[in-house]
């Protein structure tokens, strides 16, 4: 059951991110981005992490694509035509090393296959909300407090870089 | 049950799908989602061997990285919003104000 319920998530997850890179409308494309972010989040779900699923639903599917299609509206860019009509070298210069990546990320895989771990025994009790709030609280307080920071400068940061004008002086 | 080999091989394949993406696309908001793409194939990384190991902490990396990834999301539409304000288009190839 578990295996086919992964087989259907992950041909979801690769199918819309080839998807949104093929698509020449923009919208299209970020769409397709949520649609890779929520199975995501059900493959998080398989793998017990149920805190990381909300958060990948409530962080990545909801606030930043809502920020992606706000800039898109707001950008009005037009379709970008020509993507596929004619055979371009970078085309498929960019496939051969898509091609290369992958092969040498699965080869080093199955070359360190047998020292993989198996499935661990507590894997049901660490995802929980109880759990990551046990550790967030107590062994990362300090970094998750500068989160709060980091978060603050990024939306000062923006603020200041998307302004009309700058003022001079 | 899934062996970890089939989320790590889905992780890498996503990945590369990133990378493709970023190389032959010509529109800066659609290379950004392709970076998040490949953000979040490194995050499937990290919860899968998280979990099978039974140790919390990769989840927690995890939970850190999703918050750099929006703040780098917000200030690099704000960077992309400040480009379209100066040369009215958002193609890479269009612009070369730091090219040499």
């Amino acid at each position: 059951m578990i295996v086919y319920l992964f087989i259907l998530l992950a041909v979801l997850a690769i199918g819309s991110a080839l998807a949104m890179v093929i698509n020449k409308n923009v919208v299209n494309s970020a769409l397709f981005l949520v649609i890779n972010m929520v199975s995501l989040a059900g493959i998080y779900l398989l793998l017990n992490a149920q805190f990381l699923a909300v958060i990948q639903i409530l962080v990545y599917a909801g606030a930043i694509m809502v920020l992606f299609l706000f800039v898109i509206m707001l950008l009005n860019v037009e379709d970008e035509e020509k993507l596929f009509d004619k055979f371009r070298v970078k085309y498929f210069l960019a496939f051969i090393l898509g091609v290369a990546v992958v092969g040498q990320i699965l080869y080093s895989i199955a070359g360190v296959a047998d020292v993989l771990p198996e499935i661990s025994s507590n894997m049901a009790e660490i995802g929980t909300v109880e759990a990551a709030g046990d550790v967030l609280y107590t062994k990362y307080l300090l970094p998750f407090e500068m989160t709060a920071i980091l978060l603050t400068a990024a939306v000062v940061g923006a603020l200041m870089i998307a302004q009309y004008k700058i003022k001079k002086g | 049950m899934v062996e970890i080999d089939w989320f790590l091989g889905l992780s890498a394949i996503m990945f590369s799908i990133g990378i493709v993406g970023v190389l032959i696309r010509r529109n800066a908001v659609v290379i950004f989602m392709c970076v998040e793409l490949m953000l979040n194939a490194v995050n499937l990384s990290l919860v899968s061997f998280s979990s099978f190991h039974g140790n919390i902490d990769g989840q927690i990396f995890v939970f850190f990285a999703l918050a750099v990834a929006a703040a780098e999301a917000v200030v690099g539409l704000a960077i992309i919003i400040a480009i379209f304000r100066n040369n009215l288009t958002v193609d890479v190839t269009e612009i070369n104000l730091l090219r040499w």
